[in-house]
This record gives C-alpha cells, sequence and structure tokens, in this order.
C-alpha cells in the first residue's frame, strides 16, 4: 500500500506541507484565502531544531495501537487507511499517549482527533504534503523505497 | 474449531477480531449477560453529558457480530465451565460445547458497608450504560447527588451529571483525587480544576453514617459535617468477576491469573480484560490493569492464540488517559526512580526515570505527543541513546539519533520489533 514517506536529507524546513495539509483538509480552496490570518491546524508536523527538519504524519501501521486502545471504537481501518471517525471520538486523547509517533493530533476545537487520512477524503487520495512539497522531501510511494 | 467467549466488550471484542485474524472459518459464540449491543464502558459519562448517543456509543458498527460470523446470545449469563467435559453451561440451563472458551466478565462495581446504607433508596454504581440511563432518568436539576469516591469513576460520573444538575458533592477517603493514578502535586491541580467547575469534593474523610428524612437523604462524614442528597453513587471500587474460573479449578487471586498468551491455569480456558491478573511491564508485579487498551490487546492476543496462530505480545503498561472538563490528563508507567517535574500552575509535566530507562510520566494540560514518551517506557529505549533533556520539553522524534529517526519514520513495525526485542 502507498503512504507517505519522509526524506529528512531534502527537507528544507518550509513548513508548505503543513499549509496545504490545513488547505486540503478545509475542502482544498484558495490557500491564501482560506489560511490568511488564522492558526493552521495540519496533520503533519515539521520538526526542526534550526539544523535538522523533516515531517512526521501517521504511518498507518500495520498494529495500530491507536486503534486497538480507543476507548470509543472510533478509529477504524479502511484499506490499509487508518481513519477517525469523528461523530464517535469523543476527545480523551488515549490515541495520543498510545501512538508512538506522535502523529495523532487534537483538533481544531479540542473535542476530538484528527490525524493524516492519506487525503482519501478530501484532495482525492493523492495526499496534498507529497503532491506540493517543493523539494521531494515528501513522497508517496509503495514501501518507501526512495525514502 | 468452535470458540465460546464469555462477555461482549472490549476484551470480548479484540478476541472475536484476534479470532478472525487467524481464522475466517471456525465458529464463535459470545455469550453477553448484558443485553446491548456492543457499546464503549467509558463513555456513559459523555452520554449523560450529551456527548455522545445511544447510537454513537456502540463500540463497534451495527452489523459486526454478523460481519464476523459471530452468534450472539445477548442478555444471557453463564453460569458454569465444565473444563473436563468442555462445555460452558448457561442461565435456562442451555450448553455450549467448546474447544476453546475465553473469560470477559471483566468487573462488578462493590457497595461497601455503612450505617443507615438500607435507608436509602435507589443507590446507584456506575458502570454500565443501564446505570447511565438509570441516572438520566432520576436526576434533574434540582437533584443534589453524592458520589462516594474520587477515582476515575467517580469523577466521570461527576463530570458528566454535572451538565444536568449543579448540585454534585464528592467524597474520597484518600486525600487527594484520583489517588491510585496521580501523585500530590497534579492532584492538587486537577481538584482546583474540578472545585472551579463546580465540583464539591470532600477528600481524606468517609461516611460514617447514612439517614433518611422524607425523600432527603443524609450522609454524616467522619469529620461531622453533614451532606444532604437526593441520589447516592457507590464508585468506591470494583471486583474481577473471578467465579467462572474459580469455580472451575482454576487459579485465581484479586483477578483470574493468565499467563502473556492470555491462557488461565485450565487447559483451552483463556481469560482477558479486567477480570484478570497480569504482570505489568514496567514493575512485573502481577496487577489488575483494569483499562480498555488493555483489555482489547489481551483480548486480541488470546483470540489469535485460541485459532492456532501466533500473536504478537505487548507488554501490558498501566496508562491513563482523561480528561476533566477540559482538562487532559495523561499517565503511564509507574513512579519510580528519578522525578523531575515542571509546572507553571496550570500545566504539570513529570518524568521517572531509572536505570538509564524512562519509567513512568504524567503531563497535565499540554499533552500534545505524548505517546512518544509511551514508546520509551514500553521500549525500555536506553535514554544516553538520545537527547532526553530536550525530549522532556517537547516530545519529537528529532530527539532520536539519525539513523534510529530514519529507521523510525522508515518503518512502522520499527516499534513492535522493539517490543518484541525487550526482555
Ligand atoms: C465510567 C467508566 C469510565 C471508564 N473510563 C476509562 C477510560 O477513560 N480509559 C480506560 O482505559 N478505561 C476506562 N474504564 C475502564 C474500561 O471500561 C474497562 O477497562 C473495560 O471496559 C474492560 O473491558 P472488559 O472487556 O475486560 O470488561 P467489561 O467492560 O467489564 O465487560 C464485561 C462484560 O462481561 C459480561 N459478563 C460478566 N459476567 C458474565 C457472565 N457470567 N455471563 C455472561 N456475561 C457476563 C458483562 O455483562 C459485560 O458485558 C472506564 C470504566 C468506567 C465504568
Amino acid at each position: 500500500m502507498k503512504k507517505i514517506y519522509v526524506r529528512e536529507e531534502w527537507c528544507l524546513g518550509c513548513h508548505l506541507c503543513e499549509y496545504y495539509c490545513a488547505n486540503a483538509n478545509l475542502g482544498g480552496g484558495n490557500m491564501a484565502k482560506a489560511l490568511k490570518g488564522r492558526p493552521v491546524h495540519p496533520r503533519i508536523r515539521v520538526e526542526d531544531d534550526g539544523k535538522i527538519s523533516f515531517a512526521v504524519a501517521c504511518r498507518h501501521c500495520d498494529e495500530p495501537l491507536c486503534r486497538k486502545g480507543c476507548i470509543a471504537g472510533a478509529i477504524s481501518v479502511a484499506d490499509g487507511v487508518v481513519c477517525i471517525d469523528r461523530e464517535k471520538c469523543v476527545g480523551c486523547y488515549t490515541c495520543i499517549l498510545s501512538c508512538p509517533y506522535g502523529a495523532v493530533l487534537p483538533a481544531e476545537d479540542g473535542h476530538a482527533v484528527q490525524k493524516c487520512e492519506l487525503c482519501i477524503q478530501t484532495a482525492g487520495g493523492s495526499p496534498a504534503c507529497a503532491e506540493h512539497c517543493p523539494n521531494r522531501a515528501i513522497v508517496f510511494e509503495e514501501g518507501g523505497a526512495s525514502a | 474449531m468452535k470458540h465460546v467467549i464469555i462477555g461482549n466488550s472490549a476484551a470480548a471484542i479484540g478476541c472475536v477480531e484476534g479470532i478472525r485474524r487467524a481464522s475466517r472459518t471456525d465458529d464463535i459464540v459470545l455469550v453477553a449477560a448484558e443485553p446491548h449491543h456492543t457499546y464503549s464502558r467509558p463513555l456513559i459519562s459523555y452520554l449523560m453529558a450529551g456527548k455522545t448517543d445511544r447510537t454513537k456509543i456502540r463500540y463497534r458498527p451495527e452489523n459486526f457480530y454478523r460481519a464476523n460470523g459471530v452468534q450472539a446470545k445477548l442478555g444471557r449469563r453463564a453460569l458454569g465451565i465444565d473444563p473436563a467435559g468442555k462445555i460452558v453451561t448457561l442461565d435456562g440451563g442451555e450448553t455450549i460445547a467448546y474447544d476453546n472458551v475465553l473469560v470477559a466478565t471483566g468487573s462488578d462495581p462493590l457497595i461497601f458497608p455503612a450505617e443507615g446504607l438500607d435507608q436509602v433508596e435507589n443507590v446507584r454504581t456506575f458502570t454500565t450504560l443501564d446505570d447511565a440511563e438509570a441516572l438520566l432518568r432520576s436526576v434533574t436539576a434540582e437533584t443534589r447527588v453524592f458520589v462516594v469516591g474520587a477515582g476515575l469513576i467517580g469523577l466521570k460520573c461527576a463530570e458528566g451529571l454535572r451538565a444536568i444538575t449543579e448540585h454534585i458533592t464528592v467524597c474520597d477517603l484518600a486525600p487527594r483525587v484520583l489517588s491510585s493514578i496521580l501523585e500530590d502535586a497534579p492532584a492538587a491541580i486537577l481538584r482546583r480544576h474540578l472545585e472551579e467547575n463546580g465540583i464539591v469534593l470532600k477528600l481524606g474523610t468517609s461516611v460514617s453514617s447514612f439517614a433518611r428524612a422524607g425523600a432527603a437523604c443524609t450522609a454524616t462524614l467522619r469529620t461531622g459535617e453533614t451532606v444532604p442528597f437526593d441520589q447516592l453513587v457507590y464508585a468506591a471500587g470494583v471486583r474481577p468477576n473471578t467465579a467462572l474460573v474459580k469455580d472451575a479449578g482454576g487459579d485465581v487471586n484479586r483477578g483470574i491469573l493468565v499467563d502473556t498468551l492470555c491462557r488461565t491455569s485450565l487447559p483451552d480456558v483463556y481469560a482477558a480484560g479486567d477480570c484478570t491478573e497480569s504482570p505489568d511491564a514496567c514493575s512485573g508485579e502481577r496487577k489488575v490493569m483494569a483499562l480498555l487498551p488493555n483489555a482489547y490487546l489481551q483480548g486480541e492476543t488470546a483470540g489469535i492464540t485460541m485459532a492456532g496462530a501466533t500473536a504478537p505480545t505487548l507488554p501490558l503498561l498501566p496508562m491513563n488517559a482523561i480528561g476533566f472538563f477540559g482538562l487532559h490528563l495523561l499517565c503511564a508507567g509507574v513512579y519510580d526512580g528519578e522525578r523531575t517535574e515542571h509546572t507553571d500552575g496550570q500545566n504539570y509535566r513529570s518524568f521517572y526515570t531509572r536505570d538509564n530507562t524512562l519509567r513512568g510520566y504524567i503531563l497535565l494540560g499540554r499533552v500534545e505527543r505524548a505517546g512518544i514518551y509511551t514508546a520509551l517506557i514500553r521500549g525500555r529505549t536506553p535514554l544516553d541513546a538520545l537527547d532526553f533533556a530536550a525530549l522532556r520539553d517537547q516530545p519529537g522524534l528529532i530527539a532520536f539519533a539519525g539513523p534510529v529517526r530514519a529507521e523510525i519514520l522508515r518503518n512502522q513495525d520499527n516499534q513492535r520489533k522493539r517490543e518484541a526485542a525487550a526482555p
């Protein structure tokens, strides 16, 4: 199955992936219009210490601890993609406690969580972060061959 | 192969999914005393607060039993297991033969005797959907509720009821809230937050007697103080349901004793979840770890094993994620070794390290990405191989050495391998 892989050595730390992610999850319209002047809540996050930078998003684990531990039964796996049912999620954060990658994040309103779902609902299944990464530091591919 | 599962909650559902990972064709019969479709027990307080409903509280989709080929006997109680004849007996006398049986019977709430308790009408506990529905029927904006127990269940009940009534008093013998999972400093912050949200707390004391005058009741505390109330809720502990295994001659302590594959001392009898006692991966002590993630993981392990396949055995940790009125608490592991602590009065973080490993942590308020810490505990990751000082302030994968990080980011199974390798 295709997943997002990051190539740390190519990451410029520009954070564009975060903006494209947030925008895709807001419906994918004009980015400047949609995001201007508001805090963004992307599902991919760039870690950056000034020297090293790389993006982190859900790994869609084969043995997802977030799903196994979800107290609401709100996390399921569909065709390998780990998804959250926002309607069922009560925002207890057990998944945040469980995810070894720190890839599940509180949603903007704090009442639920959110994470990368590979843009299956939003950008037509072609993840916006990888699509728009200017340096191909994020790729969407089988098995992370080039990562 | 025919598997009988007794129970219908996290451990039982984990078992169904575990069996189905290994076999599409084995027969599964599930027997549960509660008549409901599988539901998320921890969500009953959210139901009272209107944050979930009777449909969304389902732990699995409506078609779960059919989709997984499960013959569900809901509203039926298992009365006994005959391990020699390999038969489960149900209420009404029906018997079911099995090749393997899973006991996932959870726990029942305790009501401690107290003077005058027999005069109090409608004493409730708070562990089932029926309990929550009963409280929803009886509690109105005028009802004064008295909750005995300031542990997770008592406080969650108080929070849920706060959406209905302003008059809630919680009493606990321990001097702090959530005494089994919190130390004094974070408990004090949480206590203040609960009080600011209108919960009255009487800590470090207990009920000496109850009395009734008309419809209203009064609890007299050991301090001499009196608390008038209309509705009493007991949330002062639970007892694992071990009888089925005990009566069949299996080894039982406080919980049913199981090994890492959830086998009991009886052949082909497995047990998982809140009814069991198993080694805590941190302390090595046998404990009843009454937490939903552990119940699911144990059930899944049991299911895979029952179906004849090899299950990954994840170390089980005590770990909690709970929020009250928007304040989140995440904690895991054991609180021993050297403590480093930081608080600004609102947010609190403490870490416990020993022998170059992280043993436990408590985060209150700012909790993002805490799972990175949990993974360090679970994997017994040597702390000198990473920048732990930076990690403590800001959880991130950047604290790992480059090659380790590359491996983590590339291969999602890395964590599992590290876990499997842990002693
Ligand atoms: C209010 C509340 C809040 C909670 N919050 C959290 C939380 O935030 N996080 C967390 O991790 N955990 C929480 N828990 C704990 C969590 O609910 C349990 O750890 C989990 O439900 C355990 O699952 P289980 O399958 O082992 O047992 P249970 O959920 O107890 O289910 C046992 C089942 O077995 C059935 N049964 C029992 N005896 C028989 C019999 N003889 N025959 C047939 N059926 C039988 C029962 O009817 C029941 O359906 C909470 C619990 C409560 C009550």
